[in-house]
């Protein structure tokens, strides 16, 4: 298939871009939406162009390292990310928009690419459990109740890639510090930090910049691992029940 | 060598409520719903006014002496209006301040994006804003009796009817009402979900309380304004 490309081209974080124009042809159908653009820069690099840089690791769907707006929506009209996104859901002819994620936390870099850093610093303010770190603890040592395990799991399937940032007209990272404090905060393994953990991390969040959330929903509807928006609930009882019992 | 354990966490609840974007968010969500429980109140009132100027009248009159003997003449009445004044000032203040840091969080908007949240969702600012400059109209003109027609302190009654006749009050309030009804729409869930109160197994039902307060409120104020242009009170 042939497609019109107007993607987000900008030097440097300093620099301004603008969104630019390029044909692609003979596309497959079997390609991924990042084998898409790796096709438009082989062309660009033979052209002598500079080929469009863009974040990407695994391209199974399971590192949060790729991400960009493909026609206003993150991630593309799937609810998956870019590199599952195929190229059978776009038609001959289409006219497709790629942008970075758009959010004053996460500055472009070039193109496509967002420094995301910000969310390194939300996990590093508390995105982690105390463990012994001597021998192997005994396998049943800690009991998990299975609904807690179960819940937990639901939110540790968030893999921070930025999508309910993009999407919020906020720039919100309440879903993703949501899904964090929640998975840790349900486990036995979590409760040693479970008040430190929610305002700590809350409080890293406000200082990066990121917006407040209205409960819009944009986030949980292009999340692709599918956090529910009942996460930002969950971490809003856990915060004021924080705030109230003691600060520490 | 051991790690220092943090320590210089600031000691206040409100200052750490009212700093944090979440515990702003929770002053707004209480406010919203002291605001919610006096307009239920407010509502159930108004609609004495279907059963004439002899009942409506005396209504008024009894808010006044409320809490009697207990508390003296209209000190009921004043501390409620210092507690929804202080819950708008608050809940405006925060809105505010949150509105603009979400501004400043989202400089650049995509080239082609649609609004996937609903209309209630989108509109709560300037919904808000217009329940703001109705509040300061409809106290001027009911309450301190400033821009009404009749102006008789103490015959509520014909001061409403006086107002609702100029058609213009009635669609201004109309709007305002319909604002208000899509506050409520997204308000009351969304207060739900910011106190915490909210799970997968509840959200259901917030949304459809939700949904029904809206629905309730909206008929139950607008049943006034339009029984006045129908003649039916008058």
């Amino acid at each position: 298939m042939n497609l019109t490309l107007r993607i987000w081209r900008q030097r440097d974080a300093g620099s301004a871009g603008a969104m630019t124009t390029y044909e692609v042809k003979g596309i497959s159908e079997d390609m991924s939406f990042l084998e898409m653009l790796d096709h438009l820069n082989e062309e660009l690099i033979l052209a002598g162009d500079e080929p469009v840089a863009f974040d990407h690791d695994c391209r199974e769907g399971i590192c949060g390292a790729c991400g960009m707006v493909i026609n206003g929506a993150a991630h593309g009209p799937e609810r998956t990310t870019t590199c599952q996104l195929h190229m059978r859901h776009f038609s001959d002819g289409d006219t497709i928009d790629v942008e970075p994620w758009r959010a004053a936390a996460f500055p472009v870099v070039k193109d496509l690419v967002v420094d995301r850093s910000a969310f390194d610093r939300i996990i590093g303010a508390g995105g982690y459990v105390s463990a012994p770190t001597g021998s192997a603890p005994d396998a049943h040592a800690t009991p998990v109740p299975k609904p807690a395990a179960d819940l937990a799991f639901e939110h540790a399937e968030c893999i921070g890639c930025g999508a309910c940032v993009a999407a919020c007209p906020n720039g919100s990272a309440m879903l993703f510090t949501s899904a964090k404090v929640v998975h840790l905060n349900v486990l036995p393994q979590g409760a040693p930090e479970r008040e430190s953990r929610v305002l700590d991390m809350v409080d890293t969040m406000d200082a990066q910049g990121f917006g407040g959330c209205t409960n819009t929903g944009e986030c949980a509807t292009a999340c692709p691992k599918g956090i529910p928006l009942t996460a930002i609930g969950r971490m809003n009882r856990e915060y004021l029940r924080a705030t109230v019992k003691g600060r520490g | 060598m051991a790690l220092a354990t943090r320590t210089e966490r600031s000691p206040s609840l409100i200052g750490t409520l009212w700093r944090s974007t979440v515990g702003k968010k929770a002053v707004m969500a209480t406010t919203g719903l002291i605001m919610l429980a006096y307009l239920v109140a407010h509502m159930m009132g108004n609609l004495k006014v279907f059963f004439g100027p002899g009942e409506f009248n005396h209504y008024g009159h009894w808010i006044r002496t409320i809490g009697e003997p207990f508390l003296h003449r209209t000190w009921f009445l004043w501390i409620a209006r210092v507690v929804l004044a202080a819950s708008v000032v608050l809940h405006g203040v925060a809105a505010y301040q949150l509105s603009r840091r979400d501004l400043a969080a989202r400089p650049a908007k995509y080239e082609r994006k649609r609004a996937r949240a609903s209309y209630a969702t989108r509109t709560m600012r300037w919904g808000g804003v217009i329940l703001g400059l109705f509040v300061v109209w409809h106290i001027l003109d009911l309450t301190t009796l400033t821009v009404n027609p009749n102006a008789e302190e103490g015959r509520p009654y014909q001061n409403l009817v006086a107002s609702f006749d100029r058609w213009w009050v009635s669609a201004f309030y109309i709007a305002a009402m319909l604002a208000l009804g899509l506050h409520i729409r997204h308000g009351f869930w969304s207060a739900a979900q910011t106190l915490g109160a909210n799970s997968p197994r509840r959200d259901r039902a917030f949304k459809v309380i939700a949904n029904g307060l809206a629905a309730l409120l909206t008929l139950g104020f607008l049943a006034v304004p339009i029984g006045v242009l129908t003649g039916i009170v008058s």
